[in-house]
């Protein structure tokens, strides 16, 4: 135990803000950062993600949230890299939420490719500021000096100065023009790229790492929440007599009840509050709650599916069109159709939600495991009906978010309870809880008709898609799915067919709807290749073969041309195409690596799929054996991912292979509704991928490609499942059109 | 009052006899390497070792573990559980870590048990072991690695 103790010391200072050690040196171009404030010398523009303290410690800071996807070892390398710092001396710190550092909103894979450029830029001036002293007390021009492993160099005169000696002049230096910062040049990066372990590896061995559910505040009170079991419903009668007598329940408050539209306010619900988590969870159990009624006390998951399914086989709202899909269809030699059915997923991270907040007067101090920290900030301000810039937002790690922790209710619900106990408050949310009062991946149904001609090419593509929509959420108008939501694999579909046209159809949710990990990339991915592959059957051909027929040759898709709304993620085409040069490579890379073209004589069960989102490309070709019994197993699965430029390739590598199986999860777990209330309840009934579920290889390929940078978190998940779908039609006959897929086929 | 010892140290607990051993560890001796994620024994963050044994302490009563021998990843040593951390840093295998203490648990159980376990111990020892980040494969590699270090030293 005690060979750890150092380490756990060196972590918990990591974990904690900055020490009264750090000098600011300072360090961003104002033009970059605008809203930085933290300068600790008045002649300087302070920096927000970079810092050198007095003895040359880099200090790093990182501004998005981490949970799994190891940015904070990422956001090291970028800075390390343009100092060209020694690995040994560099700390990171985790940021507070807070604007300063731009967008904070750890989603939508967008940490590396919204951020390598500036923190590039940020590492690089700091990196500048450093030749400068160095040069001046050389009396020699800053350019010809260079970063070398935590030093400035000037090789032509031999002389070297660490940082720790060049700090304090740096400090006193005017911020240079952003012109004059130049980062690193690709070929010289010496970090950047590479496959650096995890910064905090040692803090997991040694079981130190402080998640949200880990925090303690003095005097804190520990808080566990009987949330309406039907959205938007409230207590009619509480009865608390027997969780107040227990020994350690300290309080029970009744929480305010959340109204349409949802937002991110807490769901209401009564708290137990006591001296510890186990008493505090036995006191909610002991409470006698009857609650009331509404319309979604009428919500039963398995009869909406069938209107979700008709609405989809009805016409909708064109949102895109190419050529004319009624002539295409008519004159078709042969057409093919189908409905597909995904259900509702809850995001389940490992560690369930959990806040603990202190409030003092008009200050608010919240330790929370958010994806989202500035909205937290601004919840909770809300909610206390305070300053917004007198709550402190301190993010810990996270275990696990896959969308779940975008919305930060679990932190209002802590600092509303603390205000109310005027003691500070724990919230821990119970697996139950997260399972059953959740933001859910939303349940969807969508049609697809094509036409094929005498040869089996695809001449039409008809395509409907129908679900409760994220809008929800935010507005009770939103009725049926956003373009927000359709530009995530369906209004971007890159098959080269002449006849396209993509409809909407309405659906009304009744639970609360939130993003998971590729959102609706996850179905609508599902959906059009599982029918990709229907169609290469159909028409007698190889799946491989019919897939890169369908994405065509290399070209730039121009959506605005079809009359669809398209935002590419919020950044722009120029940078970052819909390139079906780049989908077709991925395939072809992804089905050599499989052995495609061998598997009929290697018997062996294979399905394709190749799907882009967040501006990156990935294909996956998944392998089954089936028994006799009909339960399957997946002994490979073979993954090529280009999402441009890449920062670290061994974390890119692991999430192809942990959005894989959350892919996997995807296909084989469920959550269904009955009188509105949500059935499943823990892990027992909620079936998500276990070792032996998982495939037992996967190879992973990452193109070498110098592109901007895509999105590498989500990514891998879309293709999973129809490629799994699809091998296990290739092993046993049967089309996988719903959703989840049983771990036993039916014979 | 129940006693055991706890890694190194000996814990005197008066509270609720039916507490799980879980909450004794997090919330009154302050070791928090041991993670709730499911409180029905189905998900494996809370695997500790009692006695060298596992247990998921989200459901194992502190009554029940009175005078007996508690390990905690914070505590765990021996020549299993060295392998399995040098090859863990190997393969890099956590990502959100919040499982990995009882991943490491129930890795380190494994190996004691079998030095060198097939695929399928793999699968039948790591099942109760959920990772919604899905480290499995580098799991996996990290057991066998670990089982192949032991057999080299030795």
């Amino acid at each position: 135990m005690s060979k750890y103790s150092a380490q756990r010391r060196h972590f918990l200072k990591q974990m904690g803000v900055g020490t009264g050690l750090t000098l600011g040196v300072s360090l961003l171009p104002k033009a970059t950062f605008a809203a930085t404030n933290q300068t600790q010398t008045a002649h300087l523009a302070p920096n927000v993600f970079v810092a050198i303290t007095e003895d040359g410690t880099l200090e790093v800071t990182c501004h998005r949230s981490e949970m799994g996807q190891q940015i904070r070892t990422a956001i090291t390398q970028i800075i390390a890299d343009e100092l060209d710092a020694d690995w040994q001396r560099v700390k990171t710190l985790q940021a507070d939420g807070d604007k300063k550092y731009g967008d904070q909103n750890t989603d939508g894979s967008r940490s590396i490719r919204r951020n390598l450029a500036r923190l590039q830029m940020a590492g690089a001036t700091a990196a500048l500021l450093l030749k400068q002293a160095a040069a001046k007390g050389w009396n020699v021009e800053p350019d010809s000096c260079q970063c070398k492993n935590h030093q400035v160099i000037h090789t032509a005169s031999g002389r070297s100065a660490d940082f720790s000696q060049l700090v304090s002049v740096a400090a006193t230096l005017p911020m240079p023009e952003e012109g004059l910062v130049k980062p690193k040049a690709r070929k010289d990066w010496r970090y950047v790229g590479k496959g650096i372990r995890s910064i905090d590896m040692e803090a997991v061995q040694a079981g130190t790492t402080i998640f949200g559910q880990d925090i303690t505040i003095d005097d804190m009170l520990y808080a566990v929440i009987q949330r309406p079991p039907v959205m938007f419903t409230q207590p009619d009668s509480v009865d608390d007599k027997k969780a107040r007598s227990m020994k350690g329940v300290k309080d029970v408050i009744t929480l305010p009840t959340a109204s349409a539209p949802a937002n991110f306010f807490p769901l209401g619900g009564v708290a137990v509050l006591a001296d510890n988590t186990w008493t505090a969870m036995q006191g909610v159990k002991a409470l006698n709650i009857t609650w009331t009624e509404n319309d979604h006390s009428k919500y039963d998951s398995q009869s909406e599916k069938q209107i979700l399914k008709e609405t989809a086989r009805k016409a909708g709202e064109v949102v895109r069109q190419r050529g004319d899909i009624k002539q295409a269809l008519n004159s078709a030699h042969k057409t093919v159709e189908a409905t597909y059915y995904a259900p509702l997923l809850a995001q389940a991270p490992m560690e369930p939600p959990a806040a603990a907040a202190r409030v003092d007067g008009d200050s608010a101090e919240v330790w929370t495991s958010t994806q989202n920290p500035q909205a937290a900030q601004a919840l909770v301000a809300e909610i206390l009906k305070i300053p917004v810039e007198n709550v402190t937002i301190h993010v810990t790690l996270l275990g696990g978010g896959f969308g779940r922790k975008s919305k930060p209710d679990f932190a209002a619900e802590a600092a509303w309870l603390a205000q109310k106990a005027g003691r500070p408050v724990k919230v821990v949310w119970r697996r139950e809880d997260d399972i059953q009062h959740g933001f859910y991946h939303t349940v969807s149904a969508q049609h697809i008709r094509a036409a094929l001609d005498e040869n089996g090419n695809a001449i039409a593509w008809h395509h409907n898609t129908v679900f409760p929509t994220i809008s929800s959420t935010f507005s009770t108008e939103a009725n049926s799915p956003s373009s927000g939501e359709l530009r995530l694999g369906f209004i971007d579909n890159p098959f080269d067919i002449p006849n396209i046209q993509l409809e909407k159809g309405q659906a009304k949710n009744h639970v609360r709807i939130g993003w998971l990990r590729s959102v609706a990339n996850v179905y609508h991915a599902y959906a059009i290749h599982t029918f990709a592959d229907e169609l290469a059957y159909a028409a007698g051909k190889d799946s491989k073969a019919y897939l890169q027929q369908l994405i065509g040759k290399p070209r730039h898709i121009d959506l605005a041309k079809e009359g669809a709304e398209y935002d590419n993620y919020g950044d722009p085409l120029e940078t970052y195409p819909i390139d079906t040069g780049r989908l077709r490579a991925v395939l072809d890379k992804a089905t050599e690596m499989a052995r495609w073209d061998d598997r009929e004589k290697e018997k062996r069960h294979l399905g394709v799929a190749a799907h882009r989102s967040f501006l990156s490309y990935v294909a996956t070709v998944v392998e089954v054996v089936v028994d006799d019994n009909g339960s399957w197993r997946i002994p490979n699965a073979y993954i090529c991912i280009d999402a441009g430029t890449i920062v670290n390739s061994e974390h890119v590598k692991a999430q192809c292979e942990g959005g894989a199986i959350f892919g996997l999860s995807c296909a084989i777990g469920e959550i269904s509704a009955t009188d509105g209330a949500i059935n499943q309840t823990n892990f027992h009934n909620y079936q998500v991928a276990r070792m032996q579920h998982a495939p037992e290889n996967i190879e992973v390929h990452i193109v070498d490609s110098d592109a901007a940078p895509g999105g590498v978190g989500e990514p891998p998940t879309p293709p999973f499942a129809p490629a799994l779908a699809n091998a296990l039609f290739a092993a046993t006959g049967k089309r996988i059109q719903e959703l989840p897929i049983p771990l036993t086929l039916k014979a | 009052m129940i006693a055991f010892t706890l890694n190194d140290q000996t814990i005197q607990y008066d509270g609720d006899p039916n507490t799980p051993l879980l909450w004794v560890i997090r919330d009154r001796a302050g070791l928090t390497g041991t993670k709730y994620g499911c409180g029905i024994s189905q998900c494996g963050a809370c695997t500790v070792h009692v006695n060298g044994m596992t247990k998921r302490s989200c459901v194992t009563p502190v009554s029940g573990i009175a005078d007996q021998h508690v390990t905690t990843v914070e505590g765990v040593e021996g020549k299993e559980a060295e392998a399995i951390q040098i090859a863990w840093i190997e393969k890099d295998v956590p990502q959100c870590g919040y499982c990995q203490s009882g991943q490491v648990m129930s890795a380190v159980a494994l190996l004691k048990q079998k030095p060198n376990p097939s695929d399928e111990d793999i699968d039948n020892a790591m099942a109760g072991n959920i990772c919604r980040c899905a480290t499995y494969q580098r799991i996996r590699q990290a057991i066998h690695s670990a089982a192949r270090q032991m057999e080299d030293s030795e």
